[in-house]
């Protein structure tokens, strides 16, 4: 029998080892997983490389993780907001690296990564500061750019809900890349607010098919970054 | 020429929702491009697209009714129109990338005579680097609309011979609409379109750090 569920978020992150790549979903707070990565920070794994959009806001989440160092290098778009001293503080220190990746780009990188596709041309970035050091080539007279496939040991993602198979679907624009990462992750693993019997998720309606998902884990109602950042609060 | 000359922000916008044709699916950027979605002129409709993943944006939410899983590229809460439909990443970026989406209007520190585009970094050793999907837009969407003022506020051009500044995409941008004029970027150089009013061609001239050609066609109404 395929059961993916977990009984606990930190039992749902256990496997996540010193040194993991772990992709974490989310667009701002739409979407982050803050359940699963307080888990994570109690857990306790070291040196890791997070790959998201964003590099968390406040001192919850992503931010708390970077705060308790815990990330060696980030790969994301966009590490800058109103409320992200956290990681500006530490890149500034040295103590965490940065890749910056163009969004768009990122997406496609993940996507590539989950679909077998080790790389891949794109217009994206040719002529800037970003596509500097790429291998280049021309396609109809179009420069373009040599990027590599993303895939991660871990990712940790939100969804709306899901079932023992992994299925799952998403709430509005908390989508983001959720199903992406799922796929291009050899572990995905999803806090859902509810998780549901096979068979009451339509099969027309599934998002993420549950073969691109290894570990489901309830949490009934969680935390908007946004509001845990707005009432200053931090983890632990 | 002060920066409150001309065309306020949302004239500005109103000129460049004029020039969008009807039926366009169409990205704004974070900031005064928002504003263009307040001027889409009566029986005209246009499907904006936010990066993030929704197409059919709406306005944003009456106060107590945001929702924080339904945000636009600025991290803004908005609200979904009839018809609306929801999507991953890289379909969104596929949507971008693929030439899907008609117009996009962005911001801009500078654009040079030929097109090119810098708006995402200020260049200086100290900023966090960040991008977002400006290099994904520039080099996807087939029409790319700026709007900026026509100079910084130490008064020096944003429309420049050359970007100084690092680049967002090469040849991009097809027309700019500042507080002072309506430019389009052509394979002669730029081409004033319309100036705002009271606005001397010649008090344009002088603070654009570029040759500028008058091609105004006129006066409209």
């Amino acid at each position: 029998m395929i059961d993916k569920r977990c009984s606990s978020p930190h039992e749902a992150v256990a496997p996540v080892h010193d040194g993991a790549t772990v992709m974490i979903g989310g667009f701002g707070s739409a979407g982050s997983p803050v359940e699963l990565i307080h888990a994570l920070i109690d857990r306790g794994p070291r040196g890791l490389t997070v790959i998201s959009n964003n590099a968390g806001c406040g001192r919850v989440g992503l931010a708390a993780l970077i705060e308790a160092g815990r990330v060696e290098r980030v790969v994301c778009s966009f590490p800058r907001s109103a409320d992200a001293e956290v990681f500006a503080s530490a890149y500034r220190a040295g103590r965490v690296a940065l890749d910056l990746v163009p969004q768009g780009t990122l997406a496609e990188r993940i996507r590539a990564g989950g679909a077998g596709v080790p790389a891949f041309y794109t217009p994206v970035g040719a002529g800037t500061p970003l596509g500097h050091g790429k291998e280049r080539r021309s396609f109809g007279g179009r420069e373009c750019v040599l990027e590599h496939a993303l895939t991660a040991d871990f990712a940790l993602v939100k969804a709306e809900r899901a079932d023992r198979y992994g299925n799952l679907v998403y709430r509005k624009t908390a989508r983001n890349f959720g199903p992406i990462m799922c796929m291009a992750s050899r572990v995905a693993i999803v806090q859902a607010r509810r998780i549901v019997e096979p068979g009451e998720i339509d099969p027309e309606a599934v998002v993420t098919p549950g073969v691109f998902v290894q570990r489901v884990v309830e949490v009934r109602g969680p935390a908007d970054e946004s509001d845990l950042v707005r009432e200053g609060r931090r983890y632990p | 020429m002060s920066a409150q000359a001309g065309w306020s922000r949302d004239e500005m916008a109103a000129l460049a929702a004029l020039d969008i044709p009807d039926g366009t699916y169409v990205n704004l950027g974070i900031g005064i491009p928002e504003l263009v979605a307040r001027h889409v002129p009566a029986g005209r409709e246009l499907v904006f697209h936010t990066e993030n993943g929704l197409l059919g944006v709406g306005p944003p939410p009456t106060p107590g009714d945001e929702d924080p899983d339904l945000i636009n590229a600025g991290k803004s809460p908005v609200t979904a129109l009839p018809g609306a439909a929801y999507f991953h990443h890289a379909d969104s970026f596929a949507m971008i990338r693929g030439g899907h989406i008609g117009v996009c209007v962005l911001g801009a520190m500078q654009v040079s005579a030929t097109g090119d585009l810098a708006n995402w970094s200020t260049g200086e050793p100290d900023a966090i680097p960040a991008v977002g999907g400006a290099m994904d837009l520039v080099a996807g969407v087939g029409r790319v609309l700026v709007l900026m003022e026509h100079a910084t506020r130490r008064g020096e051009p944003k429309l420049v011979e050359r970007c100084t500044l690092p680049l967002t995409g090469v040849g991009v941008v097809s027309r700019v609409y500042t507080n002072l004029a309506v430019v389009d970027i052509t394979p002669g150089g730029l081409v004033a379109r319309r100036l705002a009013p009271g606005v001397a061609l010649d008090a344009v001239r002088a603070c654009t750090g570029a040759p500028l050609i008058d091609g105004r066609e006129g006066e409209r109404p």
